[in-house]
């Protein structure tokens, strides 16, 4: 049987959504996958050398529970339902929520985006990034991670046509 | 069971317990049997689409205390 390919889109540059490409990569890679991730816009920013730009924004996002990561249990389970108006308000108000949600994250024991990308690039998933985003951005090569090949649609769909698996996040 | 190597993957979510076996799977030998302890309830079924996808054989799953061993035999 031929080795299974899955090409991975990633278009998101929050910490919450910088997950599912990451994942599905790494996973796939230790299902026997060749894999690859095609980074492009904000997707960008989670391959970028400092992380600290990943971050989590409660506001306009009604599917997300904010909830307390201490606290006895039934802190915990309490749902702080604050309106956009107050967020939009509050200085630092998403900061304060990605110190939650990392937070949250080590509780429950879900790896960080630094260990699930260095763990793609151990399983020799490709990282490709967006030269044309790069350059709308401002960005420079030096932004980013090591191991980055930078190449456009056209380069995307070499893989891509061949891939079993190809998913937009 | 007899095993070759032990994982400890307890207190470890998705994807951490099946990316850390692949790991360890590949400083064994074929046929060699690994050991792995997990906490999170997803484990079950994705050590089982593991193993169906990789070819490695899943020799037993057993649950107690809310602990989960599973013993994988390398292909």
């Amino acid at each position: 049987m031929d080795q299974k390919k899955l090409a991975i889109i990633a278009t998101k540059g929050t910490l919450d959504w910088a997950y599912p490409p990451l994942i599905l990569a790494s996973t796939a890679a230790a299902l026997g996958y060749e894999t690859q991730i095609f980074f492009t816009f904000y997707g960008l920013q989670m391959v970028r050398k400092d992380l600290s730009v990943l971050k989590v924004s409660p506001l306009g996002n009604p599917g997300m529970p904010m909830k307390m990561p201490f606290g006895p249990k039934w802190f915990k389970g309490i749902n702080w339902n604050i309106p956009n108006a107050v967020q939009s308000l509050v200085p630092g108000f998403e900061s304060f929520a990605t110190v939650l949600m990392k937070q949250t994250i080590k509780n429950n024991g879900v790896a960080t985006i630094a260990e699930l990308r260095s763990l793609c690039q151990e399983a020799e998933v490709k990282f490709i990034a967006c030269q044309m985003t790069v350059e709308l951005f401002g960005f420079d090569h030096s932004d980013f991670i090591d191991g980055m090949e930078y190449g456009g649609a056209a380069t995307f769909f070499e893989f891509a046509g061949e891939s079993d698996v190809c998913l937009f996040i | 069971m007899n095993f070759d190597k032990e994982l400890d993957a307890r207190g470890l979510n998705c994807p951490l317990p099946i990316l850390r076996a692949k790991k360890t799977l590949g400083e064994l030998g074929g046929g060699q049997v690994l050991k792995i302890i997990a906490t999170d309830p997803g484990s079950v079924k994705d050590f089982a689409a593991f193993a169906k996808q990789t070819g490695n054989e899943l020799l037993s799953t057993a649950e107690a205390g809310g602990e989960y061993t599973f013993f994988i035999k390398k292909k």
